[in-house]
């Protein structure tokens, strides 16, 4: 579904990506994994047309859109998380998972501002929608649909930006360290969520990147190590775990 | 259990009284009463929530809330038809909140500060002296706001390849040129400006006193204070309407993290210089009624001060929130002509007052709250 051949990304002098070759499968969860700065990050970013590519070429269902603008890149059907969140605190969280559904969203002047009517039963529809896909991750945070998004604890808060991503129900789904900030049970219950979502999308392509290896080894069904911006290897996490390659450039042995 | 209709009734009725109140008394120290009580009012309001009953009250009767407020618009309107002066201010309020209405759907929902609101009611103004008598006066209104759109537009590119302070700064410089241009423009009428025909209406020349009988004679106010509120009241209602739908959600996205918005599609250029439009279109039209109602326009009273003084109304009203635009639109129009005196030091006392909310109560004096679904409870 996805295939990126020799991405790269230059921010002047820096190589941030450096021929970068990436498949993804539908339904597929595919681990991203490295040392911090090796990448990941950027490889999000270029995907999603946040930073400039600077060469190799990204395919989506057959469609080249490499370097595209994030508009057509969502357009496509591809969501993505943030490492630091970007949930927008001051609404609801209703309208933050609004928010990811805003390509089906009719926004024409007479269907929201005078068929008031046909607007509430469309509202309504989308919230019962948005209150079971929150019941999936958890059945109380369901219940807080027309809360402010700030009265969250954190934990929750990443679940509001998982969704957000899902509600589009996108082809490929982005998520950047769901895990970061997080105690060891909140951790443990996002990993629960992250099968959640496999079952509930089964179509859906998963791509996490993640520093805790315990979340990569019990969900991803492959990993890719990057290092300074190259695939370092690829493969199970159990193989990828004992490549002398990656000990190397995670512990810094020489 | 059904809520009650009252709160609301009260609230509307408290408010229609303190206008009336500001709109009546003259002597300096009942002025300052009438804002005393105003401030213990909203005080009180907030240590009861006796606000949030209020407004609970009238999300539960949407139908007779407006019936109320209008009524309340029209009895004060004949409180005070026989004076002048005081229905003038009511004017002058309800345009330059409608305008300040214009300024909060750029700036409290989609995010672009414009500091330039003066000229675009300029745009309108003039807009209305030149057209004026040669077109129905509704087309006039039209046009004046649509030019004042148009106006906005030629400051679209700038604004889009700029971010917040440097935005500003845009519109700032905008403003200025504008109102140089009126001034040396021989056939706008330079320095000395242009007389504007009144407002005609299938015969009724709203610039006639309505004279009854000898004894009675209403002011010629009378009609354009009616127009000028039930614009306000109908620009309020599909301002109100425009944040509860999905477009009020594209721009509050656009607003708060226009990244974030970016990565699930939303094209925030678009929708800022949507906003941008709209909101100068309603600046556009205030500005040619003003004119209307004043019959004349010069370049003074557009300069950047008196974009400052609709930027100060939005900020005391409260980003975000259309209601608290009609109270602190009495309070920066009507304080500096009630307080002689005060009038050089109008400036200082907007800055003063702008200080205070934004140290005291940031978000102004009825502060947003979280958007109301239709359909949703």
């Amino acid at each position: 579904m996805l295939e990126v051949s020799g991405l790269t990304v230059r921010f002047g002098g820096l190589t941030a990506l450096d021929g970068l070759q990436l498949r993804a499968a539908a339904g597929e969860l595919l681990g991203l994994i490295g040392p911090n700065g090796s990448g990941k990050t950027t490889f999000f970013n270029a995907l999603t047309g946040f930073v400039p590519v600077s060469g190799g070429q990204v395919r989506f269902d057959g469609k080249d859109i490499t370097g595209a603008a994030p508009r057509r890149v969502a357009a496509c059907g591809i969501a993505r998380t943030f490492q630091r969140l970007r949930l927008l605190s001051e609404l609801s969280v209703f309208d933050n998972l609004m928010l990811g559904l805003h390509l089906d969203l009719p926004h024409g002047p007479w269907v929201n501002l005078f068929a008031r009517r046909r607007l509430a039963a469309a509202v309504r529809e989308r919230a019962a929608e948005a209150r079971e896909l929150l019941a999936v991750f958890s059945p109380a945070l369901a219940g807080r649909l027309a809360e402010p998004l700030r009265a969250l604890p954190m934990i929750d808060r990443r679940r509001v930006e998982i969704c957000r991503a899902l509600v589009r129900a996108p082809r490929l789904l982005l998520l950047d360290e769901p895990s970061a900030g997080m105690t060891p049970d909140e951790t443990a219950a996002l990993m629960d969520d992250l099968h959640a979502v496999k079952a509930r999308r089964p179509g859906t392509a998963v791509i996490l990147i993640e520093h805790d290896m315990a979340v990569i080894e019990r969900v991803s069904d492959r990993c890719l190590v990057l290092d300074y911006g190259r695939r370092l290897c690829e493969g199970s996490f159990a193989a990828v775990s004992r490549d002398p390659e990656v000990r190397r450039a995670y512990l810094g042995e020489a | 259990m059904p809520v009650a209709a009252w709160p609301a009734l009260a609230a509307v009725a408290i408010g229609a009284g303190l206008a009336a109140a500001l709109l009546l008394v003259h002597h300096k120290a009942a002025v300052l009463a009438v804002l005393a009580v105003g401030a213990a009012l909203l005080v009180v309001a907030q240590r009861t929530r006796a606000g949030e009953r209020a407004a609970a009250s009238a999300a539960a009767h949407p139908r007779l809330v407006p019936v109320a407020v209008a009524a309340c618009g029209l009895g004060l309107v004949m409180l005070l038809r026989e004076d002048n002066f005081a229905l003038l201010m009511l004017c002058t309020v309800a345009l330059q909140t409608l305008a300040a209405l214009g300024l909060h759907l750029q700036f409290g929902y989609a995010g672009v500060a414009n500091f330039a609101g003066a000229a675009f009611l300029g745009v309108g103004a003039y807009t209305a002296a030149v057209l004026g008598g040669h077109l129905p006066s509704v087309l006039v209104l039209v046009t004046g706001a649509g030019l004042a759109a148009l106006a906005g537009l030629l400051l679209a590119l700038p604004l889009l390849r700029t971010r917040g302070h440097y935005a500003a700064l845009i519109t700032i410089a905008f403003g200025l040129l504008l109102r140089t241009f009126l001034e040396v423009n021989d056939t706008l009428g330079g320095p000395q400006g242009l007389k504007v025909p009144g407002f005609t209406l299938g015969g009724l020349a709203f610039n006639d006193a309505i004279v009854f009988d000898e004894d009675t004679e209403w002011s010629f106010y009378v009609p354009y204070a009616v127009l000028a509120l039930a614009l306000l009241g109908a620009t309020h209602v599909l301002v109100r309407r425009l944040e509860r739908s999905w477009i009020g959600l594209a721009l509050d996205a656009v607003r708060v993290d226009e990244t974030a918005a970016a990565a699930f599609g939303v094209n925030g250029g678009a929708w800022k210089i949507a906003a941008f439009c709209v909101g100068n279109a309603l600046c556009g039209l205030a500005g040619a009624l003003l004119a209307m109602v004043t019959g004349f326009v010069a370049p003074p009273s557009f300069a950047f001060g008196d974009s400052l003084v609709l930027v100060s109304i939005v900020i005391l009203g409260g980003i975000g929130n259309p209601l608290g635009l009609l109270p602190a639109a009495f309070l920066v129009v009507v304080l500096p002509e009630k307080l002689q005196g005060l009038q050089e030091y109008r400036f200082l006392l907007f800055a003063v007052l702008v200080i205070l909310v934004l140290r005291l109560r940031p978000g102004g004096l009825l502060p947003r709250r979280l958007r109301r679904w239709p359909g949703l409870p």
